[in-house]
C-alpha cells in the first residue's frame, strides 16, 4: 500500500495472464529470490501459503515461480512450460502448502539449493504484479525488486556500513532507501539497500573486498 | 511517488490542463525520464492490449479448465441485443482481453490481470467510434493510472486484499475517468465519473470458481465495462456524485477490510461455493 512509485506499477505489467497477483508476481517473487541467490538452483522446495496455497494452481502460480527461478520474465509466452522447461535444465522441484504464520495471504518460502550452499527466501504478492521481499536467509527484510537492489552479508562489526555506503556514494549511484538487520550482537548482518541506478562492476569488486563482507548480490529490478 | 489523493491529481490538472497532462509530468519528474520516452513506453503496452483484443475476438480461445472461452466473439457478432453499438463492441473487447487473459496470452495488467480488460476496451472503442488517435488514448492511459494510484495509495489492488471491488472497480474507475478526458470532458467530470463508476461495484466480493480467473472474473469484465460506460455517459450529461473520490476510494478501502477472507480470492465464498460451481470444478 502506500501511493506506487510509477503509474507503470498500476498499467502493467506487461504479462502472461490469468493473474498479476498470482501469476506475475509469482514469476517476479522467483526471479527475486533467484538474483538474490546468485545462480540458477538445481533444487527448489516451494512453499504455498494463503490465497497461494488455496488457488495457486488454478492461476499458475507453480508455474509462474519456477518461470521466475529459471529466469524467465512475466511476459515471456514459455512461461505456461516451464515445469518442461525445469525438468530438461535438470531443476528438482518440490511444491507444498503450508502456514507461514501472521503474514500477508499470497506469501511464498522459496528453499533453494545448488550442492551444499542452500537459501531460503520468503516474499508477498501484494497486487497488480508488486512483490514484496519479506524474509532472506534467517533475516527480515522488505524489498519491492522495482529498483536496483544490493544485497549484502557481512560480519557484524562497527564501520561495516559506514565503508559499504562509502563505496556507493564514491561510484556516483545515489541510495534510495537503506535497510540493516542482524541475528544478534556480532554475528551476521545484512544490508539491503535499494539505488536510484544499477551499480557499477568496479563499485560491486570493491565491496565484495572488503573485510568482514561475505557476499554481495547486485539484484537488478524485476 | 504518483499523486497519493485526487485532490492534488486534480490541483495539478488545473496547471497542465487535464488529468493525463498531470500525471505524465508527474510521472516524468519522480522518474527522471523523458515524458516522450514514458510516451513510448505507454504506447507499447496499448498495441499490447490492442493485440489481445484481436486474439480474443479471433475466437478459438478456451481456458485449460473449459469454463471460459468464445464469448467475445459470441458478442462481437451479434445484433440481437437492445444497446448495440459503442456499448456492445466495448463489451466484446473487455471479454476478448478477459479470455486472452484466462487462457494465458499476452496483456497488460489495468490494474490486475483478472481486471484487464475493462479500461483498453473501453479507451479503444470510445477512440475508435470517434476516430481519435493513438496518442489521444496514450494519454488517457496515464490518465487512467493516475486514478488507479491514488485507490492503490489506500488499499492494494487486489482480489485477496479487498475484494473484487478493488480489481474491477478500480478497472471501471480508471476507465470512466479516463474515458471521460478522453471525449472532451473536465478533470472535474472525470474525477464524477470515477466516482460514480466506483460507487456502483463498491462491496463487490472476490469468489473466484475454483480459485479461477475464469468465472465470474471474465464476465465481469464485460459488466464492469457496461458500469464504466454509464458513469461516462452520466458524467458527461453533468451528473455529479456528492461523495469526492478521495472519499469514495477510502469508503472502498474500508469496505475491502471488513470483508472475511471467505470473499477475497480464497474461493470460499460467494459463487465459488454454490453447488453448481462444485459440480463445474469437481469440488
Amino acid at each position: 500500500m502506500g501511493a506506487p512509485r510509477s503509474l507503470f506499477d498500476i498499467l502493467g505489467p506487461v504479462m502472461i495472464g490469468p493473474s498479476s497477483s498470482h501469476t506475475a508476481g509469482a514469476v517476479r517473487l522467483g526471479l527475486l529470490a533467484r538474483a538474490i541467490f546468485g545462480r540458477q538452483p538445481e533444487g527448489v522446495k516451494i512453499v504455498m501459503h494463503g490465497s497461494f496455497a488455496s488457488t495457486g494452481t488454478g492461476h499458475g502460480t507453480d508455474l509462474a515461480l519456477v518461470a521466475g527461478l529459471l529466469g524467465m520474465r512475466p511476459d515471456d509466452p514459455e512461461l505456461v512450460q516451464s515445469l518442461e522447461r525445469a525438468r530438461r535444465e535438470g531443476m528438482s522441484i518440490e511444491i507444498v502448502n503450508g502456514d507461514l504464520g501472521d503474514v500477508h495471504p499470497n506469501s511464498v518460502l522459496l528453499h533453494l539449493r545448488v550442492g551444499d550452499s542452500e537459501l531460503s527466501v520468503q516474499g508477498a504478492s501484494t497486487g497488480g504484479g508488486e512483490v514484496l521481499v519479506t524474509r532472506i536467509g534467517e533475516f527480515e527484510a522488505q524489498a519491492s525488486g522495482s529498483m536496483p537492489l544490493l544485497v549484502v552479508t557481512n560480519t557484524d562489526s562497527p564501520g561495516e556500513i559506514a565503508a559499504v555506503t562509502r563505496l556507493i556514494s564514491e561510484s556516483g549511484a545515489n541510495i534510495a532507501e537503506m535497510r540493516v538487520a542482524r541475528t544478534r550482537k556480532g554475528a551476521e548482518a545484512l544490508m539491503l539497500i535499494e539505488t536510484d541506478t544499477l551499480l557499477a562492476d568496479d563499485a560491486l569488486q570493491a565491496i565484495a573486498g572488503l573485510p568482514g563482507v561475505l557476499v554481495v548480490r547486485a539484484v537488478p529490478p524485476v | 511517488m504518483a499523486f497519493s489523493t485526487f485532490a492534488e491529481l486534480l490541483e495539478a490538472a488545473r496547471d497542465h490542463g487535464s488529468l493525463a497532462a498531470a500525471a505524465l509530468a508527474r510521472e516524468a519528474l519522480e522518474s527522471d525520464q523523458p515524458e516522450d520516452g514514458l510516451r513510448a513506453r505507454m504506447a507499447a503496452s496499448l498495441d499490447v492490449m490492442r493485440e489481445a483484443v484481436r486474439t480474443g475476438l479471433a475466437g478459438g480461445l478456451r481456458s485449460r479448465s473449459g469454463l471460459v472461452g468464445g464469448d467475445a466473439r459470441l458478442l462481437a457478432e451479434s445484433d440481437s441485443g437492445p444497446v448495440g453499438g459503442v456499448f456492445t463492441r466495448a463489451m466484446a473487447g473487455a471479454l476478448a482481453i478477459a479470455e486472452v487473459n484466462a487462457t494465458m496470452g499476452r496483456i497488460v495488467a489495468a490494474p490486475t490481470g483478472g481486471a484487464a480488460g475493462v479500461l483498453p476496451a473501453v479507451l479503444l472503442t470510445l477512440a475508435e467510434d470517434r476516430g481519435l488517435p493513438d496518442e489521444r488514448v496514450v494519454d488517457a492511459l496515464f490518465a487512467a493510472a493516475a486514478i488507479g494510484a491514488v485507490i492503490a495509495a489506500r488499499t492494494d489492488l487486489s482480489g485477496a486484499a479487498a475484494g473484487c471491488q478493488a480489481e474491477i472497480g478500480a478497472a471501471a474507475a480508471m476507465a470512466a475517468g479516463a474515458g471521460t478526458e478522453l471525449l472532451g470532458g473536465s478533470a472535474e467530470q472525470a474525477g464524477h465519473a470515477a466516482s460514480l463508476a466506483l460507487q456502483g461495484l463498491m462491496g463487490l466480493v472476490c469468489d473466484p470458481v475454483g480459485g479461477l480467473v475464469e468465472v465470474p472474473c471474465v464476465a465481469r469484465n464485460g459488466t464492469a465495462t457496461a458500469v464504466a460506460l454509464a458513469a461516462i455517459e452520466m458524467a458527461g450529461a453533468g451528473v455529479t456524485f456528492p461523495i469526492p473520490f478521495d472519499e469514495v476510494a477510502d469508503a472502498l478501502a474500508h469496505v475491502g477490510r471488513a470483508l472475511p477472507s471467505s470473499l477475497r480470492e480464497t474461493a470460499q465464498g460467494g459463487l465459488a461455493v454454490t453447488r453448481a460451481a462444485r459440480e463445474l470444478t469437481g469440488g
